[in-house]
């Protein structure tokens, strides 16, 4: 039974259609301009008229052509070989459709995500006989690095007893593993692969947990003083040249998680590439496989059809919680949101909706919260845990952070890594602000320690504001001296050079070890002649610290340098005495 | 087939609205008023009621003039004939020379294939020093120039345009004022490069709405010039009058605001333009360097704003001179590694010390007493100034790192500079006594400041 629909409006993305039929609320549906299918979603309906969001370039598109409806929301495919892959908004892998269309992205052109014709060698896990429901394991093949489960679509509204399931060996994602069979007597037919609709949340585990294992980031300002934790959300609010797309580079490079997910969502293209040409090369430490075999990239830059970045978000999304469901820790890095909250104010406006702050659309809060409701730690059915762990750069106008997306984001994170456009200029990177940020999850770093290190931050920071109207000549020597160990605290911990093998990745051993030493200093009470001795031991100080971050912690010349450094805290203690 | 239509319903700002049927979306129509003729490009359908906004805009449109459908989208012709021509913001020419009407190519057409992309290696010599030692231009990059009304950035974008190693340049001028557009057009000659540019010229006497065209007729050209494996650099001038002008056509649409009366999707139409730079593997590419003009020298105005995220840097031009702490080059490291070994150093360690310089700077102003060190700094802060940062010097890049070495040998002892050792073995200047050379040299062609 095919539906159509006739187009009767068409403003930018935006085109209205008189249906005769029925109509779903996110069905897609394909308008058709000669031999180009040019796919669009359903986003309101009023009587007979369905609103559609076009997915491409609506040029050349004419009232009284034909949309086709499929009666299927907007969905992903979900199965082995997901992994490695770069999609576009809408899951269309991107190096098929260069190797197909060239340069260019042909508007209008489709491709299947999986590869049919990969053979996977399955071994089942379950036997006829038994009885299934949504998310059952039904076998398993191995997908490079892990064990990709098979599971009984999630989809699936009753139980099933499972008529037949095919012997070990090889299959593709198509073809038929397993015959099943409900009591009403409904057949169900079952490969590797089924679709799931990217705007509804996968639910086939058993119950939700409170996330509260950090998830290491390998970067030392955020495990030590602003930690996420798995299944946990955080956000990354910055101005531009700040460096929010080389923070979730770093993360997604090193972050310890199975899976990582990155969706570039409306941002340049030019640093997609790095990441797409640079990942297959890197090895990934952990596995000793390529970085790329944990990665899976969707890609939907800014000059991309706008109502396909929309959909971007949604679809790593749905992959993300499709791999928790197999017991991983997916790590999910949306840059930025901020785009993604544009492209819904666009299509907003064009539906002419009563608009709220900043003519974003008043469900903006709702949409977001939804969003990174998504992310969680989960107990599966197998007892096993997942978790979806979700991060977001915002990218507010003008760097101010009171507008609506930051602020609606803030609302429902967990962990708040504020970029200060200050630090950047400064070159302090990674330029997260010590002060005004936030994290509501647990370091594995002793919380005391921690909550001193933060007090001596801000008494550095009012001591350096007062010495900025009465100058250094105004500065007691005891707050001079607070003012260096801020000072240092910064420079040897909260810096940190990501572009440096040994520094740009802190293990949580190192950043406990190294990070006692510090908190050792900040709470040493020296004794200095004068500012000029002060700052004259600080620098040295501060100079063979940094020369030990760039030493490897299983070289011998981390415990040399850690001996010179004793000895250099060791002369001023000792002055202490003598005096 | 030819529709012809002679009742236009309304006629608000610039666009006109008709009645007609099977009219397809950005199909271009043309208007025939008492003024002569006008190009015309569908923005929205509704039912049977057409809007246009009308190029040449809507004065002394009769509401029974003629409405003429030509059944395709906004075309541009693409061949070598173009080069050293001028059009205008339809396309059409400007100088004297004949209707081009070969070889018709669409514009704003699809964008790249991300995994086509490659990391952008080569660099452009501009044979400024502030570009090629401190902030490298790179091919396929996008960069703004960030700069205030009666800054020279028309000045510096002309000599870019002599001076870069590309092999053309396409000029695109957008509400462009007519002395600069005889400047440019002057330069350009008399530097003989007129011979590898393209210009799409609207001034501002111009109708806004025919502004709007200009950067997507460059880039199309640009790109189909670049398929063919040239080096293509399009330079644009102001993108700031760009946006106003969406920003007029939305309002006249009645589409809601989103901050400062710009519509919601000027970060998508500005990354739509700014996007096409682009380096294509086996054949050219496309670099775009875009004078954006802040209002009111505000860099958080939503289009410098917008601009910053999508641009890959940006150039600061401020007091004649391009700042060496706002500006970046986000590409500068792709390419300052295999210059000369000393350019990372010279470009890191210059500016650290000119930002202590600045510090100095600011101390003595407060009348604070001027230490040997201060002295020494200020003496340096002068020198930088007049002989690398000043907008006249024009020597390439080799010569500028020599240069940097020579500045700093005369101002301070090699341990004060904070440089490698073996950098200053190799680089630091034997004789200290010799003076750099403190005149710059100047450009053929005056430059205005200010």
């Amino acid at each position: 039974m095919k539906k159509n629909g006739t187009i009767i409006g068409i403003n930018g993305n935006m085109i209205t259609v008189a249906c005769e039929s029925d109509i779903i609320q996110n069905e897609v549906g394909y308008a058709i301009t000669g031999e180009e299918r040019l796919k669009a979603e359903v986003i309101k309906i009023r009587g007979n008229l369905a609103f559609m969001q076009v997915f491409e370039s609506t040029k050349g598109l004419r009232v009284g052509d034909s949309v086709e409806f499929t009666g299927k929301m907007l969905s992903v495919r979900l199965g082995p070989g997901l992994l490695g892959m770069v999609y576009d908004g809408l899951q269309n892998p991107l190096h098929l459709l260069a190797e197909e269309y060239g340069f260019f992205l042909k508007r209008g052109a489709q491709m299947e995500p999986l590869d049919s014709k990969r053979l996977w060698k399955f071994t089942p896990r379950a036997k006829a006989g038994d009885i299934i429901e949504a998310g059952s394991l039904l076998g398993t093949v191995n997908e490079g690095i892990f064990e990709h489960q098979i599971f009984a679509p999630f989809y699936l509204r009753t139980t099933y007893t499972l008529k037949d399931i095919v012997a070990a060996g090889d299959y593709t994602v198509a073809d038929t593993i397993a015959h099943a069979v409900n009591e009403r007597g409904e057949e169900l037919q079952l490969s590797m692969n089924f679709e799931w609709p990217v705007k509804i949340p996968i639910t086939a585990y058993r119950e939700k947990l409170v996330p509260t294992e950090p998830l290491v980031t390998q970067t030392r300002i955020i495990d030590t003083f602003f930690p996420i934790a798995k299944g946990g959300t955080y956000c990354i609010p910055g101005p531009f040249g700040a460096g929010k797309t080389v923070l979730q580079q770093v993360t997604s490079r090193f972050a310890e998680a199975d899976v990582v997910i990155i969706a570039a969502c409306g941002e340049r293209a030019g640093e997609v590439v790095e990441t797409l040409r640079e990942f297959p090369e890197l090895t990934d430490p952990r596995t000793g496989k390529s970085l790329m075999d944990r990665t899976i990239i969707i890609c939907n830059t800014s000059s991309m059809p706008v109502a396909a970045r929309e959909a971007s978000v949604y679809t790593a999304a749905t992959l993300g919680e499709y791999y928790r469901q197999m017991g991983l820790n997916v790590l999910l890095l949306a840059d930025s949101t901020s785009r993604w909250a544009q492209a819904m104010r666009e299509v907003s406006g064009r539906l002419e909706e009563i608009p709220g702050e900043e003519a974003f659309p008043a469900y903006l809060e709702s949409r977001i919260a939804q969003f990174y409701e998504r992310a969680g730690i989960v107990e599966l059915a197998d007892g096993h845990k997942g978790s979806l762990t979700i991060g977001g750069t915002v990218s507010p106008a003008g760097g101010n952070f009171e507008e609506p997306v930051t602020q609606s984001t803030l609302k429902v994170v967990g962990a708040f890594h504020g970029l200060s456009r200050d630090r950047a200029n400064a070159r302090r990177f990674p330029s997260i602000h010590p002060l005004d940020s936030w994290s509501k999850y647990q370091s594995f770093i002793d919380p005391q320690l921690i909550a001193d290190a933060r007090t001596l931050l801000f008494k550095g920071n009012e001591i350096h504001q007062m010495m900025l109207v009465v100058g250094e000549e105004g500065t007691s020597l005891d707050d001079f001296q607070t003012y260096l160990k801020s000072e240092f605290l910064d420079a040897v911990y909260l810096q940190q050079n990501s572009f440096d093998p040994i520094d740009g990745a802190t293990s949580p051993e190192r950043q406990k070890y190294v990070f006692k030493r510090v908190h050792d200093v900040l709470m040493s009470a020296f004794v200095f002649t004068d500012k000029d001795d002060a700052r004259h031991f600080f620098n040295k100080l501060r100079q063979a610290f940094i020369d030990w971050n760039y030493i490897d912690m299983t070289n011998e010349k981390f415990k040399k340098q850690e001996k010179i450094i004793n000895a250099m805290i060791e002369e001023k203690s000792s002055d202490a005495k003598s005096l | 087939m030819q529709k012809v239509y002679n009742k236009i319903l309304s006629v608000t700002g610039n666009v006109i609205t008709v009645k007609a049927s099977g009219v397809a979306y950005e199909e271009l129509a043309e208007i025939t008023t008492q003024r002569g003729k006008s190009l015309a490009q569908v923005i929205k359908l509704d039912g049977d009621i057409v809007s246009l906004q009308v190029f040449a805009g809507s004065q002394g449109i009769a509401t029974n003039d003629e409405v003429r459908f030509l059944g395709h989208p906004m075309q541009v012709t693409f061949s070598d004939n173009m080069l050293g021509r001028i059009f205008n913001g339809s396309g059409e020419p400007r100088d004297k020379g004949s209707h081009l009407t070969e070889n018709l190519i669409q514009i704003a057409g699809p964008s790249v294939n991300p995994a086509k992309r490659i990391i952008p290696r080569r660099m452009v010599r501009t044979n400024i020093p502030m570009i090629d030692v401190f902030n490298s231009l790179v091919i396929s990059q996008k960069l703004p120039i960030f700069s205030v009304s009666g800054e020279p950035y028309n000045e510096l974008l002309a000599r870019i345009a002599l001076q870069a190693e590309v092999d053309m340049i396409i000029l695109g001028g957008i509400g462009l004022k007519y002395d600069q557009y005889m400047y440019f057009r002057q330069v350009l000659e008399e530097g003989g490069a007129l011979s590898r540019s393209i210009f799409f010229i609207h001034t501002a006497s111009d109708p806004i709405v025919e502004g709007l065209m200009v950067p997507d007729l460059c880039l199309a050209v640009a790109e189909r010039f670049a398929l063919k494996g040239r080096d293509v650099l399009v330079l644009l001038t102001d993108m700031t009058n760009f946006a106003d002008a969406l920003k007029e056509i939305a309002i006249t649409m009645e589409q809601v605001p989103s901050n400062r009366g710009y519509p919601g999707d000027l970060y998508s139409q500005l990354a739509a333009r700014y996007e096409k730079a682009v380096d294509f593997e086996g054949a050219g590419s496309v670099t775009i360097l875009a004078v954006t003009t802040m209002p009111g020298d505000d860099v958080t105005h939503p289009v410098p704003d917008n601009t910053g995220y999508i641009t890959e840097g940006q150039f600061y031009l401020r007091n004649g001179r391009i700042e060496p702490f706002g500006s970046l080059s986000r590409l500068k490291q792709q390419v300052n590694k295999s210059t000369r070994e000393d350019h990372r150093a010279i470009m890191d360690g210059m500016i650290q010390l000119y930002a202590q310089f600045k510090e100095t700077e600011e101390k003595r102003a407060m009348g604070f007493r001027m230490s040997t060190w201060d002295k020494k700094l200020l003496k340096y802060g002068a020198l930088f100034e007049s002989s690398l940062m000043d907008l006249h010097v024009n020597i390439p890049l080799e010569e500028a790192l020599d240069r940097g070495w020579q500045i700093l040998a005369e101002c301070f002892t090699p341990e004060e500079t904070g440089m490698k050792s073996e950098l200053i073995q190799k680089f630091w200047p034997k004789s200290t006594t010799a003076t750099p050379a403190a005149q710059p040299e100047v450009v053929a062609s005056p430059v205005s400041e200010g």
